[in-house]
């Protein structure tokens, strides 16, 4: 039996180190910005320490199947919902609405391209 | 709520002093904690005090992370983390740990 828990990874053996440098997709910068503005010292709407805590608590499987910044939004969305910020309703609306704009917006462009 | 050294009047003062032996605690508590595992029940020197910052412990829960706690620079020697390790006997890993995590370690100050 292991006590450590999933994402506590520090020695294991992870293979060669990625040192090439990446370019973030703008909703990957919109998370960043939105952690920083929901912690930051005027807000305190939440801490850091609770991203972290949101993201070691997806577990085995989400950790490792998401992203970096997937994970990242998994644990901002579940502390605000924690927090009553957000309703989840809310939240489930919201995201149908944004899929239904993605879906039209592709098609728009599919029309375009031809 | 900031860092810096200077424990303000309701916090205890450090415990330990850089050059103390100390030995991590062996604890595996399921909640969120900053003490990676591959030091826990190791022992290692103070190097110095890193800073008296808020309990992440609290704050990852909505607490507000007083009584703020010394934070130290721990040193520890690769060749006694890791086995088989090839590199210095002399090679050290440093690592950031809140006081709580500490004990003095035998034959070590305090």
């Amino acid at each position: 039996m292991t006590k450590r828990r999933h994402h506590d990874m520090g020695g294991l053996d992870a293979g060669p180190v990625e040192i090439t440098d990446h370019d973030h997709a703008p909703w990957e910068k919109q998370v960043n910005a939105m952690l920083r503005l929901l912690a930051d010292p005027k807000r305190r709407v939440m801490t850091v320490d609770e991203l972290r805590r949101g993201i070691e608590d997806l577990g085995p499987g989400a950790y490792d199947e998401q992203s970096y910044y997937e994970r990242w939004i998994s644990s901002i969305g579940n502390i605000l919902l924690e927090k009553g910020v957000i309703e989840v309703d809310e939240l489930g609306r919201k995201m149908g609405e944004i899929e239904a704009r993605m879906r039209a917006a592709q098609a728009e462009a599919g029309k375009a391209a031809q | 709520m900031t860092g810096g050294t200077t424990p303000n009047s309701a916090e205890t003062r450090p415990r330990f002093a850089p050059g103390d032996r100390v030995r991590v605690r062996a604890a595996f508590p399921p909640g969120h904690i900053r003490t990676p595992f591959f030091v826990r029940g190791r022992e290692g020197k103070v190097e110095a005090l890193a800073a008296i910052h808020p309990n992440p412990e609290g704050l990852a829960y909505g607490g507000d992370g007083t009584p703020r706690r010394p934070v130290y620079r721990v040193a520890f020697r690769q060749a006694e983390l890791w086995e088989g390790y090839a590199g210095s006997p002399e090679d050290a890993t440093v690592v950031d740990i809140f006081e709580h995590w500490l004990e003095p370690a035998e034959g070590g100050a305090p």
